[in-house]
């Protein structure tokens, strides 16, 4: 680290400048910080859905969806990229599966307290209406459910896009490989670059809340 | 500190996964000084985070008007990623230990306020009443029947905190050379060096999770009444 201890709130007009010059450069990290972390949210969310919304359905679970979501919240991201990093060495999969086993808890907590939680009454009548399992599970508890399953997602994206940034250290690329090379890049690289990737995490959970507004939004009453 | 690849043990020099003897040979002079350093690095955090949060929350609390922009602002710092916060705090504070605290205590907020809140919203208007009517003042009220009502939930946020805040403190080793993530950035240096990356990282862990357990004993011991209730 070359940094002066000194206050130097002019760096941010330098990053603003940095940004300006090297916008094709940032945008290609940009790209690969959005590649790697919408190919672990595209596994996790195939991996903790299914399960989390049928172990909801059968309210089947409970010790094991808390327990999963306290041990995934003390992991670490640095220390599961660094456990991958021995186990995969440099690459791709290598922060792939360490942004997926970030993402699986709170999404499949969420999906299980989602669905849990709708009201039993419904269930039963949608029951004695002749729907399937699985049509009850779709059609009626998924839509009731929806707003915390989206909220489960929001936090595993915000997740996994800033330890993406810590990925770098493991040749993930991205936004991340600027942050840690001042040495290359200079302060004001470094900063513009954690400006953009702070963009980007706000971009994603800015979406995801107007997905889950979307979501909670009851029908209009029938007059 | 750097493990010597001529010189050391068989284990040592292949790299294998956990060599007992690098770990006994360095707990004194690596890893006990790392752990403390990141026990420190998070209990500043949550302490000041604590304090910060209570005052959030009762001014949220006391003026509704306030809680919208005090929520967003909570929730927009906990959006963005730590290692980027972190590098935006560094032309302002230089690379200290201010800046490391500054961005843990920030990711503390949201979680603590909403608890904080939810708990004290979450006092049952018969509790109140009854206050009102053993004739206990506003803040007699506050003190002996809202605060101790909303302790379960402030508990279960403080948990949440002290998990994630132990757990992101690993990324303090970025700024300044403090905490397990210190050794786990030396191993990643010296070709990965298995043995290190998973003691340390394991210690983080076990350090989050006695963390966690010990405010767990806590919650018993401060709300024996959640427990009474579950028993009847």
């Amino acid at each position: 680290m070359t940094v002066a201890d000194q206050f130097r709130p002019g760096t941010f007009v330098d990053a603003l400048r940095f940004i300006w010059h090297n916008s094709g450069f940032l945008l290609a990290r940009t790209g690969e910080h959005l590649e790697l972390s919408l190919a672990a949210l595209g596994i996790a969310l195939l991996l903790s859905m299914p399960l989390g919304l049928w172990l909801g359905h059968r309210h089947r679970g409970l010790f094991a969806a808390v327990s999963i979501s306290n041990v995934g919240r003390a992991l670490p991201s640095l220390v599961l990229i660094a456990v991958g990093l021995t186990i995969f060495g440099v690459g791709f999969w290598n922060n792939t599966a360490a942004l997926v086993v970030l993402a699986v808890p709170p999404m499949l907590t969420n999906a299980y307290f989602g669905i849990d939680g709708v009201d039993r009454d419904v269930v039963e009548a949608a029951r004695g209406m002749g729907l399937s399992e699985l049509q009850v599970l779709l059609r009626v508890e998924l839509p009731l459910g929806l707003p915390l399953v989206i909220a489960g997602i929001r936090i595993a994206a915000i997740f996994v896009i800033a330890t993406a940034t810590i990925a770098a250290i493991a040749g993930g690329g991205g936004l991340g490989e600027v942050i840690v090379n001042q040495a290359s890049y200079g302060l004001a690289g470094v900063v513009a670059a954690s400006l953009c990737v702070s963009a980007l995490a706000f971009l994603a959970a800015l979406l995801l809340t107007l997905l889950l507004r979307a979501a909670s939004r009851r029908p209009d009453p029938i007059p | 500190m750097i493990p010597n690849f001529g010189q050391g043990s068989r284990c040592e020099v292949d790299n294998g996964w956990f060599c007992t003897e690098w770990v006994r040979a360095h707990w004194g002079d690596t890893l006990q000084p790392a752990l403390v350093q990141h026990l420190e690095l998070a209990a500043i955090a949550i302490a000041i985070g604590f304090v910060l949060a209570s005052a959030l929350a009762f001014a949220g609390f006391r003026f509704r008007l306030l809680d919208p922009p005090i929520g967003f602002l909570a929730d927009f710092l906990y959006t963005i990623p730590s290692l980027a916060l972190f590098q935006l705090l560094v032309p302002f504070t230089g690379v200290t230990e201010t800046t490391v605290e500054i961005a843990l205590v920030s990711y503390t907020l949201l979680i603590l306020y909403r608890n904080m809140l939810e708990g004290l919203r979450g006092v049952p208007p018969d509790a109140l009443e009854a206050a009102r009517g053993s004739g206990l003042t506003r803040l007699q009220t506050l003190v002996r029947v809202e605060l101790p009502l909303a302790l379960p939930a402030v508990i279960a946020g403080l948990r949440i905190a002290t998990v994630s805040t132990i757990s992101i403190a690993t990324v303090a080793a970025f700024v300044i050379p403090k905490g397990l993530g210190q050794p786990i950035f030396t191993a990643l240096e010296q070709d990965v060096f298995k043995t290190e990356i998973l003691t340390a990282g394991g210690l983080v862990v076990a350090l989050a999770l006695c963390a966690d357990g010990v405010l767990v004993l806590v919650q018993r011991a401060l709300t024996p009444w959640t427990r009474l209730e579950r028993a009847s």
